[in-house]
Parts: structure tokens; C-alpha cells; sequence
């Protein structure tokens, strides 16, 4: 995929997504600033760059992801870096007044922004901010940032990997993967909710379903039974538990594997099943309920997947959004199930930039609108 | 009914309590009524038992003794046939084979399994077949307690086993839930080809299977997301312990408040992929704060929410990925809840926009104790033979939701029935139905349309005094009737109320269903045929008529006779004391004559008068065969119907009469039609060479109904009707033509007739009483050739 420019859009170059419960923006910091370009350059944008790249975090909850960042990458014939900010949905408020603070509106920069906050906050950006967004949808700025990062990644570390192994613990080890000729794919973006996509061309895809039990249940949940409020928290704690003394396994009725229907012992027959009984509810961890909120959201995901890729006959799956955000443990729950439940038939993939390709996507509509 | 039975076990306030003990607390205070509960006992052959995580239910098979009413020609050989009477009727018993099904609370199993120790006398079986997750659990107990020997099956196949034969055998069993439609159940007319089906069983987990034939099953899939996490995860996050008391706070929260709903992502709808605002984007999203209690009724119902839409979700998957377009759904997560069937029927619809349908069962929770039992019942090949649900011994759907009508009964200490009576013959479709898949029996859905409701039910509960009236006065030498009679008015008047709240209790409530509900009661107590004595008086009447009809009828030209006969026919039907307004008239006038009736009878042209077809299509060649439905003793069969089966069978038409197989009302059955037939005959040549040159045949249509469903018609009446390549179904009655098979098509032609005997039914179609109906119709699109060669 090559982006050339039609025209030369003015700096600063933002791309947003505004989801459930983060904000994702992506920045574009160009390296290749003339002397000349220096002088004409207005202090506010200056400013902006400083601020933006000169710190990892921003207020309490901002945060770049700088192991994400793309050095010396060529876009729209400028060369600079990329880089991968988020912070959450419901400090929108502080960004904005930050905004204003800065005078971004004075730019007169076209702000892209996709997700849904991009149409519930549309009124607040320009109230608050004196900011017009172009809204985008988020589907099509997800597929459009999967494909470039992918194929601007190639000759740097691999965007795109797989667990080598799956279905043996001591053995599974991650392996870059080659994504050459993508299509079809089926795109899972795990967010809040989940969205499942059946990726046929660069611009034909369709959304397949999607499942109300995402990244929000997992947290949401977590909350409620163990008093954490925070992802990295919830899954602190969920990596400490045994799920296993929490949901009821085909072992725990059958006495070991479910053999008519070739069901092994080990399958959980139902999540949070041994929480019926009064005595084991009060002999759980908190850290074995978020582990088994973990994996009942994890598992269910990976199982509407698997049927989605039946039905499409697909068999390539990749995972993508912000639940998997330093969460090995469900993508290894993911590629095992997958693995498992189709006797190696599916193979599932997963992103390095996760949870940012709609972001991505959306700064790729500022540069060369579709 | 239900509520009766839990007032007579529930004895104390502690009982209750019990029902509310999370682990299988016994209960031993209770005492069971033996003639309620675990009838028949005494004579119990087989027993299977399932027992899931709170219910436990108990299937036997016994036999059970009844009083059938049986006519008998006398032996006019010998003197004794000098009795002024037309046939001996006698009372005797006979034995048949009922299926009883017992749901109960774990709680009473201890309780239950004494109760049935001391009562089981007769029984030489050995094994008990058990089944459901909780079976090995109580296997000790009940291998002490009973002294059989307990025999595991596989739960899946269990259940599949049972599903298939409620499919098979139970009329109107399978429903959609509607929530907000009239009636909330609609109910499915069965389909003679009940394969392939999906079933979605939710448990504490969920197993899918698909089902292609009886012995040909898959599990294709599953979820770990089921009942349990519903309770095991509500448990957490309310401390409420009981599954029914999570679902009613699941009832009165607000999901919203918990969960991320599109509109909370978007302000709005998601326009562009036609997501509307309301919908869920992430379940239980907003509580991924530290800072905000929600309350337990809003967790609950998202919950609920997350749970039935994930398993509505994959059902859709696996019903797309199998191309199945039935998917029924069972297990305790439903167990008649309104709640959660109103969620995945939700949830199916929004995933499939309406392709694949939610269908839930009438005896969901009986299924794997139904295919237990028939896994140790193979030797008595209970697939062989059709069954029958006995509507005096089944308690209603909903009889122990929690949902429903609180105040009749306490929650606990509730049993519920189920009884099949395994029926003399096998039933099946009549081969002439135009579509056997959308055949519906009645015409009009009481559980539908509330005015005919309303106005039915009142009418059944004011003939009500007269049929007990009736009762009593059929029986003059048994004291006891009065008592038996009794009871009979209770149970039904019960069935009557119950009915009244729970219409769809027994499936979509009909006139048929009402009747077929008295037949069964004064079954149950004894009184197999209230109407013998009287009909033998009308058919001795009629008899003495007969002749004199037949010469009268002979003296008119060809043109006339047809319309006499149909007048007579007519005229006939008027005779029935199954129609109120009718059997006021006869009990105040038993002089009320053959003609008097044909002056009743309305003008022409009549309500529905197709009649100068009929006569254009008799200047035409014979039919081949017809088939003849008939409906009343006396007057009607000999009177009415016998000159019209004589004028067939002189066209050269060969003629097979359909009666009862058991008593209904004044309806003439199969046996009393052997007698008087023969005795027609020996008066009339024309009878008699019908039969002895086997063109005029008398079967029996294998029910006990006044009226008629054309889908479960006695085998026999099938392969002769297909042996003699009928060509034209004549259904008489109001029972069999109006509120039965009026809108039925076939596929060759069809007359039906009869007169209005109620005047609300008559107001109703446009009529008056003793309006006529006469339909005559040519199946659409297929012109009888006969018709072709008439009109050139």
C-alpha cells in the first residue's frame, strides 16, 4: 500500500479513536522539518510536538506507548515518526480543555477521529475546544489501519505474530508471522465489545457479528467481584488465580473426560459454576474470580470466533483492540483454542499495535481521503 | 391444578423454608396424598429417574384400571334374546398402560422414595434407570431405599430421547414465546417429520445437538456460558443463593445502568451498521469503576441479558453452520421461566432477524427422566405405539413458575404432573390432507381470541350441573356415583379456572381441548359412558324408523332424493345432547320428531350453501370411495347418515364409516355402529350386499373426541383409505365440522355439514340457531376430472 500525497496537508497530523472506555490518538512527528519551515512555524504547533513527544505520560491517566513508536517512517512524502497515544474515554474532558488551552483551534487543522465517541463528543470538541471533527467510520478506519501498518512493517520487527505451540504450555513460544496476501482474513477487534470482520479485499470487508462480552465485561466484572478498578490491576490479579476452583470443569461431573462426546476433562463445563455451591463461593480468591472472568470472556470470544470462521470459511484470524494489551494470557488462551477446537484448522493471529489501527486509519483519511 | 396439590403437601411454614435450603435439606414432615401424587403405585412396572441440580423427576410406567363401556349384540338364536333390549351394554375393566412423570423439589426425594417403597406392591422390576448430573449423588439412597438397582444413562441422549417423543406424541408441544402478542404462547402444529432439529439444553452449561432421526444425534457444540454462570456469578455479585429469586430480581432491574450501551459509545444509534442506540456494546461496561454501587435488581438483569444473548448468539451460529431452521430449547435456564425465554427468543431474533425461531417445550424439564424411562422400557416398545396426554392427570404449563400468579401457590412443596395413556392404536396422518405440516385441527385459538375464550369457558362451567347430573344418572346402581360425580365436577371446574388464567396451559385451549378435558375427568372417575343408556334408547327409536325413511325417500324423483337426503342428514344432526340448547329441548320433549327437526332446519339458501355444486357434481360419475365421518347415536346415524350411505352405495360409491373408537357425548362408536349396522342391514339389501360384498366398511378413527383432528387417525383408517383410493371425505357434526376441520383442505373432495346448535357460535358466523352448513369443495388447482367431463 503506498499513501502518496495529493496536496500538502498541514501539520500537525492526528488521527483519533474515541471508544467505550479509551481514547486512542496517533501522532505524527515529522523529522524532516526545513530551517525555513522551522521560522514559519507557529509557536502553538511547536508547543504541541514539545509537549507530545518530550513526555511518555500525560496528566494522571494519558500514557504513550513508545515501544509501539515508528521511527523514520515515510508518510505522505515526509518522513518522522509515529507515535501511540491513549488515555481513557471518560477523562475527555481534561484533553479538551488542554486543547483549548493550547489554542489547537487556532491551527485550523481538520481533526479525524473515528470510534463512537467521535459522533457523542462531537458537540463537546466544538464547545469545548472550537474543534470540528470529521468523523469516520470506525470499521473501515480499523481494516484501513490493520492493512498499512502491516504493510509498512514488513522490513522493521513483525507487526504480525502467532504462538508457536499452542496447545503445550512448556512450548509455546511467539513467532513472527508473514503476512503476505492478508485476504481473506477474519478480524476480531476486542474493545469494549467485540466486533468480528470478514476482511476479503482492501476495501471490501462485512461485519460478520459482534458479542456484547468484551474487554468492558472483563474489566466491569472484575471490578464488581474483586474491588479493582484498573485493566493492568485486573489482570495483576487474574494472572495470580486458578479459574479452575471457580468455574466447574467436564472432570468435576463426569469424573474425568466426557468421552462420548470427546469432551476433555480439563474443558470448562461451567463458567462460574462452582459458585453455586454457598462453601466454595466463600473459599475463592479474588484473584481466582478475575482469572476466571478472564477466561470465560476470553474463551467465549475465541468460540464465536471459531464458529464466525466456519461459517465464512476463513481460516485465518486475527486479533486486534486494546484487551489484548498486555494480556498473554488471553492471547495464548486464544491461540490454544482456536488451535484445539479446530484440530489445527485455525490458525490465530495477533498485532503489535493492537488496539490503535483505528486511530491509524483515521490519520490515513486526513492524509489521503478515501 | 397444580395449586391443589400444593396446598395438600404443604403443611407447615417450615416446609417452605425447606424449599429455600440451598443443599438437599429432607423433609420428612410432609405426607403424600397417595391418591394424588404417585398414582398408581401399587401397579408400577418400570421406574426412571433424573435428577438435576433442585429437581428431581420420577417416570413409571403402570397399568391402570378402568371401566370401559362395552356393547354387546345379543344372541338372538337363543330365548334370552327376548329382551325388549337392542344390545347389552356392560361396564367392564379393563387395563391400560399409562406413563406418569412427577417433578419435585430434591428436597422431598428422601420423603418420595419412602413413599414409594411402602406403596410399591406389584412390581417385579428391578433396575431403576437414573439419569441427570445429580444422579450419582442420591444413587446410594435410592439403592437402599427402593432396593433397585441404579443404571446410569447418558444425560444427552436421554434428553434427545425424550425430546423426540413429546415431538412425536404430545400435540401442540413445542411454542414460541411472545411476550408482548396476545397470547404469549404460540404453539407449533406438529409436523409429521420432526427431523432435523437443533437442541440447545442450558444447564449449568449449554450442549448443542443436532438431531437428524430417532437414533441419529450429534453433540456439535457447547458454551460454558449457562445457568451456572447465570447463578454462580449472581450468587457473587447479589449474595442472593436461589436461582428463582436472582431471576425475579433480574425481573425488576434496569440493565442499562450497568451496561455500555451503544448510545452510551455513540450518543445515539450506530447508523451506519444499523445498530440502534439501545443496544448492548458491552455488557456489564459501566461497572468498570471502583467508585459506583449498582444495585442487584440492574446486575441481575444485565446478567441475564449477557447470558441469554450469548447463548441465543451461538445457538444462530450453530443452526447456520447445520443450515437447521428448528432449534428448541430446554434445561433448567428455562424451565418455563417468561424471563428467560422472552431474552433468547430476543436474542434469536436479533441474530438471525427472524430466519430461525426460539421453540420451547411443554415438558422441557420431563425430558431426560422420559428418555430414561424408555431406555429400560425398550422390551415393551413403547415407540411402538402412540400416546396420549391425559389431560385429568397432567398438571398445566407454568404450574410451578415463580413468574406467575405468586398467590396461588407456595412456591416449595409443589408437584408437578405429567400422564400419558397409551392409546389402542397408532395414530397418523389421514393420507388426503392437502399440507400435513400446516394442518391445524381447530378453527378457532381460544388461547388467542378472548371473547370466544371467555364466552367457552363459561358455557363449559354452566353444562357443567348437567353432565354431573347426567353422570349420576347413568350409574342408578351404584350408590357411590354421587360421590365419584362429585369429585368429577371439582377437578373439572378446576381445569376450568385454571384455564381461565393459564389458557395455554395444556397447549392452545380449543373447544376440542375443553372437551377432550371433560371426557378425560369423567374418565378418571369412572364414568366411561354417561350417554350409553340413552343413546341405546334413541338408536332403538330411530331403528323403528328406518324403513319407513327409506321407502319415503324412494318415492321422490333423483332430484329431490339428493336434497332429502341432505335434509336428513341434517335434520339428524339436530339429535345431539352434546349442544346445550339441544339437549334442553330434548330433556323437556322426547317427542321432538325427525320432522319437527327438519322444520328447525333453516332455509335455503343456507349460512353456507354450496349445495347446487354438490347436485351438479351427483349428475356426474360415482365417486370411487368416500370416507364418512360420522357423528351422533340415533336419529343422526340412522335417520340422517345410513339412507345417504345407502344412495352411495347404490351409485355404485363404496363407502367406509369413520365412528369413535371410545365414547363422547351422545357419538355413536365403533362398537354400537357394528350392531346397528347389522341390524339395518337385515332389514335393507342394499346395506346388507354392502357388506357382505365388502364395499361398505366400518371403522374406527382411534379417538375419543367429538371432534376430529385428521392428524392422529387410527392406522387402519389410514391403509383403507388408501386401499380403496377414497376419493371424497364427507365430516358431519358441528364437533368435527366446525370446531374441528372447517378450514381443513384435502386433496380430493370434501363435504361438510352441519347445523348450528349454539346460538353464540351461530351469532358469530354471520347466522342464526339451527343455521346450516353445507361446504362442498374441489381441491384448488385440480378440477376433478368428473367435473372436466360435465362441463365441456
Amino acid at each position: 500500500t503506498s499513501v502518496q500525497c495529493d496536496w500538502c496537508v498541514a501539520f500537525p497530523w492526528f488521527g483519533m479513536d474515541i471508544g467505550g472506555t479509551l481514547v486512542k490518538l496517533v501522532y505524527f512527528e515529522p523529522k524532516d522539518i526545513t530551517a525555513e519551515e522551522e521560522q514559519e512555524e507557529v509557536e502553538n504547533l511547536k508547543s504541541i510536538r514539545r509537549y507530545l513527544t518530550s513526555n511518555i505520560a500525560y496528566g494522571t491517566t494519558g500514557i504513550r506507548d513508545v515501544h509501539l513508536e515508528l521511527q523514520d517512517l515515510t508518510l505522505c512524502g515526509r518522513k518522522g515518526n509515529l507515535h501511540f497515544i491513549r488515555f481513557p474515554t471518560h477523562d475527555l474532558p481534561v484533553f479538551l480543555q488542554m486543547g483549548r488551552n493550547k489554542h489547537f483551534s487556532s491551527l485550523h487543522t481538520t481533526l479525524c477521529a473515528t470510534g463512537g465517541g467521535a459522533y457523542k463528543f462531537e458537540n463537546d470538541f466544538r464547545t469545548m475546544a472550537d474543534l470540528q471533527l470529521h468523523k469516520l467510520d470506525e470499521l473501515d478506519c480499523l481494516v484501513r489501519g490493520v492493512l498499512y501498518i502491516d504493510s509498512v512493517m514488513s522490513s522493521g520487527p513483525s507487526e504480525c505474530y502467532y504462538f508457536e505451540n499452542p496447545t503445550d504450555p512448556d512450548h509455546c513460544v511467539q513467532k513472527p508471522y508473514l503476512l503476505e496476501n492478508p485476504y481473506p482474513l477474519l478480524l476480531v477487534n476486542i474493545g469494549s465489545g467485540v466486533s468480528i470482520l470478514a476482511v476479503y479485499s482492501e476495501n471490501n470487508y462485512k461485519r460478520v457479528t459482534g458479542t456484547s462480552l468484551g474487554g468492558g465485561t472483563f474489566l466491569g466484572l472484575c471490578c464488581l467481584l474483586t474491588g479493582c478498578s484498573t485493566f493492568e490491576e485486573a489482570l495483576e490479579m487474574a494472572s495470580e488465580g486458578e479459574s479452575t476452583r471457580v468455574d466447574k470443569l467436564v472432570r468435576d461431573i463426569y469424573g474425568g473426560d466426557y468421552e462420548r462426546f470427546g469432551l476433555p476433562g480439563w474443558a470448562v463445563a461451567s463458567s462460574f459454576g462452582n459458585m453455586m455451591s454457598k462453601e466454595k463461593r466463600e473459599s475463592v480468591s479474588k484473584e481466582d474470580l478475575a482469572r476466571a472472568t478472564l477466561v470465560t470472556i476470553t474463551n467465549n470470544i475465541g468460540s464465536i470466533t471459531r464458529m464466525c470462521a466456519l461459517n465464512e470459511n476463513i481460516e485465518r484470524v486475527v486479533f486486534v483492540g486494546n484487551f489484548l494489551r498486555v494480556n498473554t494470557l488471553s492471547m495464548k488462551l486464544l491461540a490454544y483454542a482456536m488451535d484445539y477446537w479446530s484440530k489445527g484448522q485455525l490458525k490465530a493471529l495477533f498485532l503489535r499495535h493492537e488496539g490503535y489501527f483505528g486511530a491509524v486509519g483515521a490519520l490515513l483519511e486526513l492524509l489521503h481521503p478515501s | 391444578m397444580c395449586a391443589h396439590y400444593a396446598r395438600s403437601v404443604e403443611t407447615s411454614p417450615t416446609m417452605a423454608e425447606c424449599g429455600r435450603v440451598d443443599s438437599h435439606t429432607m423433609d420428612k414432615s410432609i405426607t403424600l396424598p397417595p391418591d394424588e401424587i404417585f398414582r398408581n403405585l401399587e401397579n408400577a412396572k418400570r421406574f426412571a429417574i433424573d435428577i438435576g441440580g433442585s429437581l428431581t423427576k420420577l417416570a413409571y410406567y403402570s397399568t391402570v384400571k378402568h371401566k370401559v363401556a362395552k356393547v354387546r349384540s345379543f344372541d338372538h338364536s337363543t330365548k334370552e334374546a327376548a329382551s325388549d333390549k337392542l344390545y347389552e351394554i356392560s361396564v367392564q375393566e379393563e387395563v391400560t398402560a399409562r406413563l406418569h412423570f412427577i417433578k419435585f423439589e430434591n428436597a422431598y426425594i428422601e420423603t418420595c422414595l419412602d413413599f414409594i417403597k411402602d406403596h410399591l406392591v406389584n412390581t417385579e422390576t428391578k433396575v431403576i434407570k437414573a439419569t441427570g448430573g445429580g444422579a450419582h449423588k442420591f444413587k446410594v439412597l435410592i439403592e437402599r431405599k427402593l432396593g433397585l438397582k441404579v443404571d446410569k444413562e447418558d444425560e444427552m441422549s436421554c434428553l434427545i430421547k425424550g425430546c423426540n417423543f413429546v415431538l412425536k406424541n404430545i400435540p401442540h408441544e413445542a411454542f414460541v414465546y411472545a411476550k408482548h402478542a396476545d397470547s404469549e404462547f404460540r404453539f407449533q402444529t406438529t409436523d409429521p417429520d420432526i427431523f432435523p432439529y437443533l437442541l440447545v439444553n442450558i444447564g449449568s452449561g449449554v450442549s448443542i445437538a443436532k438431531v437428524e432421526s430417532e437414533d441419529k444425534f450429534e453433540r456439535i457444540g457447547g458454551s460454558s456460558i449457562g445457568g451456572g454462570t447465570f447463578w454462580g456469578l449472581g450468587a457473587l455479585l447479589t449474595k442472593t443463593k436461589r436461582f428463582d429469586e436472582l431471576l425475579q430480581l433480574a425481573s425488576k432491574g434496569q440493565h442499562s445502568s450497568v451496561d455500555m450501551l451503544v448510545k452510551d459509545i455513540y450518543g445515539g444509534s450506530y447508523g451506519y451498521l444499523g445498530l440502534t442506540g439501545d443496544l448492548i456494546a458491552s455488557s456489564f461496561g459501566k461497572s468498570a469503576t471502583a467508585d459506583k454501587e449498582f444495585s442487584k435488581e440492574d446486575m441481575a438483569k444485565s446478567l441475564l441479558h449477557m447470558i441469554s444473548n450469548d447463548i441465543g448468539q451461538l445457538a444462530c451460529l450453530y443452526a447456520r453452520l447445520h443450515n437447521l431452521s428448528r432449534v428448541y430449547f430446554g434445561g433448567f435456564f428455562i424451565r418455563g421461566h417468561p424471563l428467560t425465554m422472552h431474552t433468547i427468543t430476543y436474542s434469536i431474533n436479533f441474530f438471525t432477524k427472524g430466519e430461525v425461531q426460539a421453540l420451547f417445550l411443554r415438558h422441557e424439564g420431563y425430558l431426560g427422566a422420559i428418555g430414561a424411562f424408555l431406555k429400560g422400557a425398550e422390551e415393551d416398545n413403547p415407540n411402538q405405539y402412540s400416546w396420549g396426554e391425559n389431560y385429568a392427570g397432567s398438571s398445566g404449563l407454568m404450574s410451578v413458575s415463580p413468574d406467575m400468579y405468586p398467590m396461588q401457590r407456595a412456591r416449595s412443596g409443589t408437584f408437578d404432573m405429567l400422564e400419558m395413556d397409551r392409546l389402542d392404536r397408532q395414530l397418523v396422518n389421514l393420507p388426503l390432507l392437502q399440507e400435513p405440516s400446516s394442518y391445524i385441527p381447530d378453527t378457532v385459538d381460544l388461547t388467542e381470541d378472548a371473547p370466544a375464550r371467555e364466552y367457552w369457558l363459561f358455557c363449559f362451567e354452566d353444562a357443567l350441573d348437567g353432565v354431573v347430573k347426567r353422570a349420576v344418572a347413568s350409574q342408578p346402581d351404584m350408590p357411590e356415583a354421587a360421590v365419584r360425580a362429585e369429585k368429577f365436577r371439582q377437578k373439572y371446574r378446576h381445569k376450568l379456572q385454571t384455564l381461565r388464567y393459564q389458557p395455554f396451559a395444556y397447549g392452545s385451549l380449543t373447544v376440542r381441548s375443553l372437551l377432550d378435558t371433560r371426557e378425560h375427568c369423567l374418565n378418571e372417575f369412572n364414568f366411561p359412558d354417561p350417554y350409553s343408556k340413552i343413546k341405546e334408547r334413541e338408536n332403538d327409536v330411530a331403528l323403528k324408523y328406518y324403513q319407513k325413511v327409506v321407502k319415503s325417500l324412494e318415492e321422490l324423483s333423483w332430484e329431490d332424493r339428493q336434497f332429502a337426503l341432505v335434509r336428513g342428514v341434517l335434520a339428524g344432526n339436530v339429535f345431539d345432547w352434546g349442544a346445550k340448547a339441544v339437549s334442553d329441548v330434548l330433556e323437556s320433549d322426547p317427542e321432538f320428531g325427525f320432522e319437527q327437526a327438519k322444520r328447525q332446519l333453516e332455509e335455503r339458501p343456507w349460512l353456507v350453501d354450496s349445495y347446487d355444486q354438490w347436485l351438479e357434481r351427483l349428475k356426474g360419475p360415482p365417486h370411487k370411495c368416500a370416507l364418512l365421518f360420522v357423528d351422533n347415536s340415533g336419529v343422526d346415524i340412522i335417520l340422517g347418515v345410513m339412507p345417504l350411505v345407502r344412495e352411495l352405495l347404490s351409485r355404485g360409491t363404496e363407502v367406509v364409516l369413520a365412528s369413535n373408537s371410545g365414547p363422547a357425548l351422545n357419538d355413536v362408536t365403533n362398537g354400537e355402529l357394528q350392531i346397528l349396522t347389522e341390524r339395518i342391514a337385515a332389514m335393507d339389501p342394499v346395506i346388507q350386499s354392502g357388506l357382505r360384498d365388502d364395499r361398505l366398511t366400518l371403522v374406527q378413527n382411534g379417538s375419543s373426541s367429538p371432534c376430529l383432528d385428521l392428524s392422529r387417525l387410527d392406522k387402519a383408517l389410514a391403509m383403507v383409505v388408501r386401499e380403496r383410493k377414497t376419493d371424497l371425505v364427507i365430516i358431519e357434526g358441528m364437533g368435527r365440522a366446525i370446531h374441528t376441520n372447517y378450514f381443513a383442505t384435502l386433496s380430493c373432495e370434501s363435504l361438510k355439514l352441519a347445523v348450528i346448535k349454539n346460538s353464540w357460535l351461530a351469532d358469530r358466523l354471520g347466522g342464526k340457531l339451527f343455521s346450516v352448513v353445507f361446504k362442498y369443495e374441489v381441491p384448488a388447482g385440480k378440477p376433478s376430472q368428473e367435473a372436466a367431463v360435465l362441463t365441456p
